[in-house]
This record gives C-alpha cells, structure tokens and sequence, in this order.
C-alpha cells in the first residue's frame, strides 16, 4: 500500500528556506507570489492493511517533529 | 575525587573527541567513548556528553535519526534517572528530538551556516552547569551551526524564563532564536542543551585564535557538581 505523509512547519514556524525560495523566485520575476513555505512528502511502501492508528505513531514518533510540524497522512494513493 | 563521563559518538558526530579532550583536560580523567549502536552505557556515569557534528548526515531533521539510535534508549532511561547529560550543537538537537529537552532547532533565520565566537550571557548561575560563572556575565564562546535557530511556543518559552531554565542566551545578533535562547535546562536541572561549544574554548585565553577559555568554567561547574567524592 503506498501512503504519503506531508510534513510541514506549523503556521507561525519562521520558514528561512520558504522565504529564499520565495526570494528567488522574484528574482526570476514572478510577481503576486505572496509568500513561500516548504514542506516535506514522504512515500512510503507499506503492507496491505497497515492501520491509521500506525501511520500516525510513525509519523508522531520519526517523520515529523510536532513541536514545529504538523503533518498529513494520505493512505491509499496510487504509486 | 571520581569522575566517570561518556562521550557519545553518532556517525557523523565531529566534536566527540574535542569533547573528551575537554572532560579529561578539567577532570583528569580519561572519557570512556560510547558507540551508537552500543545498546548500554557503562554503570556508574556522572555526565554523558552528546557531541557536536552532523549525525546520520542531518537526514529528515537535524538529531532526529540520532534520537532513534539503540543508545538515546539507554541515554534517555538515564537521564529520566537524574543521571546528567549535556549535549553541545547536534547534540543539543538530538536532545530535543528525543525530547528530554523543550522545543527544537530550525534553520538559522539568516540561512546561512553561522561559524565565528559570539558574545553569550550567562543567564542562570544556580544551575549545576553553571555555577562557576558571575550572574550576567558575558562570555565569549565559538558556536559553529546551520540549525540554532531555537524555537518554541510562547507557552513553553515563558516556562523556561520564569523557571530559571535559560542557561545562555546570545548577546549578539546570531540565529534568529527566540528570545536569544542560545541553551536551556531540564525541568530537572540536570540535562542541558546548547548551541555553543564550550569545548572549543578550554585554552587559556592567550591562545584566542582557539577560541579563549571562557567554556571552561562550565565544564568546572560539571565537575564540581556531579563528580562523586
């Protein structure tokens, strides 16, 4: 089963490499870009069956740090 | 006078043996040097010290795969046991990963690897850590980062001030840290975690060029608190 967890910095989390992209891509001169912020996906492969309850341990327990990171868990996507 | 500390080293820790030399230098005793793969640490420790470095390369985040390794079990079984622990730049990162300290380590706010001595103040001189330092007192310590930008709810950041956990903070312009925390200390009192390297900064101060002897102190405060008589 493939799942995807989306990491990303809570809102309010100060996101230095979303403020370069941003810059960057002003600097390319694409203009009405109001802000930036970069976050993380993680594919994973797991086994059939794997329940939402686990996904939300792993993410709690490794993919994300919840003290700056809050994430989402997308079970069941195509590969 | 007995002092027993452990250094621990991740792959891709870089500091571990300037940490030992700093222990042996203060304690003149030899550091006995832990693996991460190494499932216990050895009995009877009065400091286990996390290095400084880029542990398992800062894959996902900064400390996070180091706080998985087979040994944080052992370190954080320990330190919930009042055994003390300090951990220095990936170090600290590692201890708030593993959650024995408040808070984590974002990107500098300049974006930029911050690699020169900056100007700290000592914050808390009644902490075992720090008590061979004068209240307020500026100190002049080398800090070498990506990510020290310290972050953490207003909550939590106004936990820390009112009870006396803020170790450090910078007295210059460095990373974007909220309120200018540059360390912090465990609701315990016996773990602390900061950015700074007090173990670049052991020489005597005319040697300035090593980064002077200001960090000392604070592994004479280590000594004089935890070592067993």
């Amino acid at each position: 089963m493939q799942v995807r967890v989306l990491v990303r910095l809570k809102p309010g989390v100060l996101d230095p490499q979303g403020r370069a992209v941003h810059h960057a891509l002003e600097g390319l001169g694409f203009d009405g870009v109001a802000d930036v912020r970069v976050g993380r996906l993680i594919e994973l492969d797991v086994a059939d069956g794997t329940d939402r309850a686990t996904l939300t341990a792993m993410c709690e327990k490794l993919l994300a740090n919840t003290v700056i990171e809050s994430f989402s868990i997308e079970a069941g996507a195509a590969g | 006078m007995a002092f027993r500390a452990a250094v621990i080293t991740f792959p891709g820790s870089n500091c571990d043996r300037d940490m030992a030399t700093a222990l042996e230098a203060v304690s003149g005793q030899p550091a006995i040097r832990v693996w991460h793969g190494d499932a216990d640490l050895p009995s009877g420790l009065d400091l286990i010290a996390l290095p400084g470095g880029f542990s398992y390369g800062d894959y996902l985040r900064s400390g996070a795969m180091a706080a998985t390794s087979p040994i944080m079990r052992a370190v954080v079984s320990a330190a919930e046991r009042g055994v003390p622990v300090l951990g220095v730049c990936n170090g600290f990162q590692v201890l708030t990963e593993a959650r024995l300290l408040p808070g984590a380590l974002l990107r500098n706010a300049g974006q930029r690897f911050v690699c020169r001595t900056v100007a700290l103040t000592v914050e808390n001189t009644a902490s075992p850590f720090t008590a061979a330092y004068a209240a307020g007192e500026t100190i002049r310590i080398p800090v070498a980062h990506h990510d020290g930008n310290f972050y953490a709810d207003g909550e939590t950041l106004d936990r820390l001030e009112g009870e006396g956990r803020v170790a450090f903070r910078y007295a210059e312009d460095c990373n974007g840290s909220a309120r200018d925390i540059a360390g912090v200390i465990s609701a315990n009192g016996r773990v602390l975690g900061m950015m700074p390297h007090p173990e670049r900064a052991i020489e005597p101060a005319a040697i300035t060029s090593l980064g002077g002897a200001d960090g000392r102190r604070l592994f004479e405060s280590i000594l004089s608190s935890f070592a067993t008589a």
